[in-house]
């Protein structure tokens, strides 16, 4: 059997997603053979431009999944959306709306509200996120197919610096989750996966190594490994001193199902 | 006009009030760049992000022989926030008419040169010109004058160049901030206003006449531009007027100051050097050097990592080549400062200054891939 995940009705094996805020020909090139991308962002602010562009460069099949970066509110992100689509981008659309400079960190009140209006314009909507579980809960409500929470401020290689939110939107919501920006190395893609991510946007990282085929395909290692060490269920974590050789319980198990103490 | 008090305002100029002009200046003021060592430099490089104090240790003197660890920790950083990404531009001057005095600039209303402004068809041909050589981004520029190019004559220039380029920046005098939202309505997005010198006392006597002489409305020009609308603003000290130290101190504070108080704008920074003008051939940037200059270059991105920086055709091909990706994401190409030169058959007006860099478009673009970075057409989709 072998494993997907499914967004907006297609079926996705690879788990690795090449964000494009940093791209170069090479950066998508690598993308695509080494790290086994089925699914590359293109930022339309740069698609909506005469030169060649990186639409050329990407092989039937592969999903493009046109982001509203730029987007300072809702409305100019569902403005840029429609703009994806009329360039012929396809009904995938990562929401991103932010409106500080410095730390390029999404409002998420303006997200809900785009996610809503896109949604129900009938487009696939994967909104980035600051990871707050009442949020998700309401990207999900508003129409999201998946949520993508940041892991730390994008660009930053930080890794998990939001773990625990991290972990408490993959135990709670209940469409995929998508950790996106701050991943900068395989072995914090590695460990989301473990965590029980859907998948993992990643850019920087694999743009700025020395070698990037090299560091895309340690990405997808990394994933695979990750998500088959979720799949296979970690073991427990003993405490010092290994297991009490009786547990405090087992006097529970003395006494039969259906006897009752007299 | 001389005696008019240049930190007061002249009739019908806005006053958004002082406050980060006074901060600016009080805290440049308190800055003895004297008193920091290479173990202040050092703890402002290992910090994630950099205090004023760590800025200026970058700008002081102790950072001038750590100058390759500045460039190695200011790569980090442009990668970081910019990756590989190289934005390109081209200016275009439309008028060359200009009302003020400034002692060090070529189109200075007592400098005998040729003036002219464009016609709307002048305009439409450079304009055309421009596009027909791959540029989708244009910087529309004026001398200052209120007269020969006030805001209806620019805000028409903006219309046309909307048609044609995705994004339009401005290079003009500082107005108010209703010509600004004009502009902005006109399809303009991004305004860069240099204060020269952020001292006061030499700001005076290097610009003696005009409205220009007034500091402060120059100074809030970039608040009343975000007010307006617009989305980018640009900041920058002429290099070589007064102490460079300062004068950077005071750009990189201004700066970020401006993004504190309005966080969703987008923060430019340009470094101009003196250079030498049609009036006068000896005018230079006098102590900064490329290295003063490549210093500066890194303390600001240091400081401000999220902002862009433009590196003109002030600089030579050689050193521009070699700051793309460590320090600035945003050059030139195919520049002319003078007026109608883009077009065949359109008489030239006077240069602004001498440019160093005469390469075309396909020339930086090469030299930029050649840097394993990527030139970037637009980065931005005005809706």
């Amino acid at each position: 059997m072998t494993d997907t995940f499914t967004l907006g009705g297609h079926e996705f094996s690879s788990r690795f997603i090449l964000g494009s805020g940093k791209f170069n020909l090479e950066l998508v090139r690598a993308a695509l053979d080494h790290a086994g991308a089925q699914m590359i962002t293109l930022a339309v602010r740069r698609a909506n431009t005469d030169a060649p562009s990186i639409l050329d460069h990407i092989p039937a099949g592969i999903t493009l999944l046109p982001n509203t970066s730029g987007a300072r509110t809702a409305e100019e992100a569902v403005r840029i959306a429609r703009l994806a689509r009329e360039l012929g981008c396809g009904d995938f659309v990562k929401v991103e709306v932010i409106r500080d400079t410095k730390y390029l960190l999404p409002d998420n009140q303006e997200t809900i509200r785009a996610t809503e209006i896109l949604a129900g314009e009938g487009f696939v909507v994967l909104p980035y996120m600051h990871p707050d579980l009442n949020v998700a809960r309401d990207l999900v409500g508003a129409g999201a197919a998946a949520v993508m929470p940041l892991a730390a401020p994008i660009g930053s290689n930080r890794g998990l610096a939001a773990k625990e939110f991290l972990q408490i939107l993959i135990d709670e919501i209940e469409v995929p989750i998508i950790v996106d920006a701050g991943i900068g190395r395989p072995s914090q893609a590695c460990e989301a996966m473990e965590m029980g991510a859907t998948a993992i946007m990643a850019n920087t990282a694999i743009a700025t190594a020395s070698d990037i085929p090299a560091m895309a395909r340690a990405f997808r290692l990394a994933i695979e490994a990750g998500r088959e060490g979720y799949l296979a269920g970690p073991g427990r974590v003993l405490e010092r001193g290994g297991e009490a050789s009786s547990p405090l319980t087992a006097f529970l198990d003395e006494m039969g199902l259906d006897e009752v103490p007299a | 006009m001389r005696h008019t008090d240049h930190m007061g305002f002249y009739p019908r100029q806005e006053d958004l009030g002082s406050g980060l002009m006074d901060q600016v200046l009080d805290r440049v003021g308190q800055t003895d760049f004297s008193v920091f060592t290479s173990r202040d430099v050092k703890a402002a490089l290992s910090h994630r992000t950099r205090t004023i104090d760590d800025f200026a240790a970058c700008l002081s003197p102790a950072a001038a022989p750590l100058l390759e660890d500045l460039a190695g920790a200011a790569q980090r950083e442009t990668r970081a926030h910019f990756g590989t990404s190289i934005q390109l531009f081209t200016p275009l001057y439309i008028a060359n008419y200009c009302a003020n005095l400034c002692t060090y600039c070529g189109f200075a209303a007592d400098n005998r040169i040729h003036r002219m402004r464009l016609t709307p068809e002048g305009i439409e041909a450079e304009l055309r010109a421009i596009a027909d050589l791959g540029f989708e981004e244009v910087l529309i520029l004026t001398g200052e004058s209120p007269k020969f190019s006030n805001t209806a004559y620019i805000a028409d220039a903006v219309r046309q160049a909307a048609r044609l380029f995705r994004t339009v920046g401005l290079e003009i005098q500082p107005v108010n901030t209703d010509d600004y939202r004009l502009l902005h309505d006109a399809g303009a997005d991004a305004v860069s206003v240099y204060q020269e010198t952020y001292n006061p006392d030499a700001y005076d006597p290097l610009h003696p006449g005009g409205r220009k002489r007034s500091f402060p409305y120059r100074f809030q020009s970039q608040e009343r531009a975000l007010r307006g609308g617009m989305r980018s603003v640009g900041f920058g000290a002429l290099l070589g007027l007064d102490d460079w130290h300062t004068d950077a101190l005071a750009t990189g504070l201004h700066a970020s100051l401006v993004q504190q108080a309005y966080p969703a704008a987008e923060i430019s920074l340009s470094c101009p050097r003196l250079r030498p003008t049609v009036a006068d051939a000896t005018v230079n940037a006098r102590d900064v050097h490329e290295r003063q200059l490549f210093q500066i270059l890194c303390a600001y991105r240091l400081f401000l990592p999220y902002a862009s920086i433009t590196v003109s055709t002030r600089e030579r091909a050689g050193f521009r080549d070699n700051v793309i990706g460590v320090v600035a994401t945003k050059v030139s190409a195919g520049v002319s400062t003078g007026v109608g030169d883009h077009a065949e058959g359109l008489s030239s007006g006077d240069e602004q200054f001498e440019i160093a860099d005469g390469r075309d478009l396909a020339q930086v673009c090469a030299a930029v891939r050649a840097r394993g970075l990527e030139p970037v057409m637009n980065d931005h989709v005005l809706v």
